[in-house]
């Protein structure tokens, strides 16, 4: 018995030589393993891990004379951006009641004056008011404003009773009607939500310019969107706000709206 | 006068067993229909985006304003001090506790997300009228309740009109919550209109007087009870008050809308060219809940005949619906005005080409799941009657206790 314990002292002598061997490999499988995806995830995270402040406000310009009838690049690259072209009919719908049904973030219509007969096209989206009346009678919450302007819904509080949809002056929010498969990491979606336009706030989080309406439109050549901070008097929307006239929809309603549109 | 007495509902225990089964069968049907709207998503409801509240919400907001007009007949008697309509108190507020509870039911039933309601009684929004409702709604059972204790318990009598008081008042913030609910919406024309909180107090005052009236004439046939010609007036003539008063309110709410040519596409469409919705308000609204009923109500013949009320009564709730629907589902069905002055002639998300109206078809689902609000409340009340004393064993006329106009009217009678 004895003899065993002695055993036991010798084994857990302290070797310096052994210990300082396996610090030196830890501290270099740590270095080597986790340390890239610290700095990563450090380097990658600095903008989404700042609070977003209200010394921006974004918010878009339509310029309606340069938006092309019959073109709906902004539309598609919303669908895509966005991943509402991921959700699909159920099988058993009507294809026209779907058509009532299925969510719209951004649409384009068609206008014409009655009196003059002048045709406008443009796209219509959540027009992000300053004082959004989804944000007012939402009863949980889950539609809100946040300090840089960009009005929209958390999808864990939203319990789908769409009495922002009855609040919108501007139709602008959808309610997801059918079961969503295949949706996207950036774009979480849910069936029994509302949702609607967010100025593609995952670009905003990753500190990318623009949004997928704007690069779309550009990228047909006709530049009919500009996407900036409004508060920033340097910024392209401002200078061309400032340059040409432009007008809120439903001005009446006195909503401070983030879009402006130019020639309605 | 007789002292008032309270019995228990005494039909044949088949009938009683009956007429719970059929209602258990709707609350089942009403189930069902909830559980596949809720599996496969409201794809399988008529509601699109553009008419977001359908059928199950015509159901629903008609059994809550319905509620707090219920117990309007309790006020009567403990906030006005008339005392012919003491006996009907319990029953009122037995109603007004049921129909709230069947209302709300249906409302939660339709959610996009049922299963997160914990989140709407953790997350408040002060800004939202709704987020005050769910406290307007849970504090009106609440006092229904400690009000009926003080109607029905001898401890409680003593609190019997202050806590009357309360129930009216909150009663009446109640449905003006309710109707504010649309009136403080500026986004679409029908809405936006303040007149719209005190049309559903006055609304509301003949909803629940209409269904209280059959429940009550209903229980007692069955149950070989007695109503008296006296009391049989007061109701008939304080509910042709209260439609003659819904009339009214309708007339101002289209004569102001008229007024202003902003809101004339909105009036000319839904007075003469919304098709189903027009159908609705004149033949249903109008016609049915309005017209008809005051006909019966004021008519010197058949005005005297239980039947013809019963039918009056019908015919309030039936038009009551249709109301309902007019305000629910034509307000969202008429497009928004977003560009005034110019025509829409292509959207990719009904903006209303051409002015077309939003379309909206009810589905089975839909209506079965508003029947069964209709049953939640009814199987709350036939419960209640059957297993406590809520019903007054007779309302003779030698039974109920003289008003101080009938009071006058005899000393009146008396030579000088």
């Amino acid at each position: 018995m004895e003899k065993v314990i002695d055993m036991k002292d010798e084994n857990d002598a302290i070797n310096p030589q052994r210990r300082a061997f396996l610090g030196v490999a830890a501290g270099v499988t740590a270095a080597v393993t986790v340390a890239p995806g610290v700095l990563l995830h450090t380097v990658d995270a600095a903008p989404r891990a700042e609070p977003v402040t209200s010394d921006v406000r974004w918010g878009l310009l339509i310029d309606t004379a340069k938006c092309v009838d019959g073109c709906s690049a902004c539309v598609d690259a919303c669908h895509h951006e966005n991943g509402l072209n991921l959700q699909t009919m159920p099988a058993e719908q009507a294809v026209k009641k779907w058509e009532t049904q299925k969510p719209a973030w951004v649409r384009k219509v068609k206008l014409q004056d009655n009196q003059t007969g002048r045709m406008t096209t443009l796209p219509l989206m959540c027009q992000h008011c300053d004082d959004p009346p989804c944000v007012d009678v939402c009863p949980t919450g889950a539609s809100f404003k946040r300090a840089d302007g960009i009005v929209m819904v958390d999808r864990h509080l939203c319990i789908g009773c769409r009495y922002c949809m009855m609040a919108c002056p501007y139709k602008a929010r959808s309610f997801i009607h059918s079961d969503v498969h295949g949706q996207l990491t950036s774009v979480p979606r849910g069936k029994g939500c509302v949702e609607s336009c967010n100025l593609c706030v995952q670009r905003r989080d990753f500190g990318q310019e623009s949004t997928a309406c704007v690069d779309a439109c550009a990228a047909e050549g006709h530049h009919a969107i500009v996407f900036g901070d409004l508060k920033d008097p340097d910024s392209t929307i401002c200078k061309l706000l400032n340059e040409m006239p432009s007008r809120q929809l439903r001005e009446d309603l006195v909503l401070n709206t983030g879009v402006r549109y130019s020639g309605v | 006068m007789k002292r008032i007495v309270y019995r228990e509902w005494r039909i044949p225990p088949t009938q009683f067993w009956s007429t719970l089964g059929i209602l258990a069968a709707m609350v089942g049907m009403a189930t069902l229909a909830f559980g596949y709207m809720e599996h496969t998503g409201h794809w399988v409801s008529g509601m699109n985006n553009s008419v977001v509240w359908g059928t199950p919400h015509v159901f629903a907001v008609f059994l809550i304003i319905a509620a707090s007009g219920a117990l309007n007949i309790a006020s009567i008697s403990t906030v006005f001090h008339k005392p012919m309509y003491k006996p009907l108190g319990r029953l009122s507020g037995l109603l007004a506790a049921a129909m709230l509870m069947g209302g709300l039911l249906v409302l939660v039933m339709d959610l996009g997300r049922p299963e997160r309601l914990i989140v709407a009684m953790t997350n408040y929004n002060f800004s939202s009228i709704f987020a005050w409702n769910i406290f307007l709604y849970t504090g009106f059972l609440i006092i229904v309740i400690a009000y009926l204790w003080t109607m029905a318990d001898r401890q409680g009598a003593a609190f019997n009109r202050p806590v009357g008081l309360i129930a009216f008042l909150w009663r009446l913030a109640l449905t003006t919550g309710t109707g504010s609910i649309f009136g403080f919406l500026v986004a679409r024309q029908a809405y936006d209109a303040a007149i719209l909180a005190p049309f559903f107090v006055v609304i509301s005052f003949a909803y629940g007087l209409a269904v209280f009236m059959l429940v009550l004439m209903y229980a007692f046939d069955e149950d070989n009870r007695p109503i008296g010609e006296k009391i049989m007036r007061r109701l008939k003539n304080l509910l042709g008050l209260f439609v003659a008063g819904g009339l009214y309110f309708t007339l101002i709410y289209h004569l102001t809308n008229l007024y202003g040519a902003k809101n004339d596409g909105f009036e000319l469409w839904l007075l003469t060219n919304g098709g189903m919705h027009t159908f609705m308000f004149w033949v249903g609204s109008v016609l049915i809940g309005g017209l008809l009923p005051l006909g019966i109500i004021y008519h010197p013949e058949l005005s005297k005949e239980r039947n013809w009320i019963m039918t009056a009564c019908g015919l309030v709730i039936i038009g009551g619906l249709a109301t309902m629907s007019v305000v629910i589902i034509g307000s969202q069905a008429y497009p928004i005005q977003m560009f005034p002055g110019q025509t829409i002639l292509e959207s990719g998300f009904f903006d209303g080409v051409n002015g077309a109206a939003a379309p909206y078809h009810p589905t089975i689902p839909e209506l079965l799941l508003g029947l069964g609000g209709v049953a939640v409340s009814l199987i709350i009340t036939v419960v209640g009657v059957r297993v406590l004393q809520f019903l007054p064993e007779s309302l003779a006329d030698d039974v109920v206790a003289l008003d101080e106009e009938l009071l006058r009217e005899e000393a009146f009678a008396k030579p000088a």
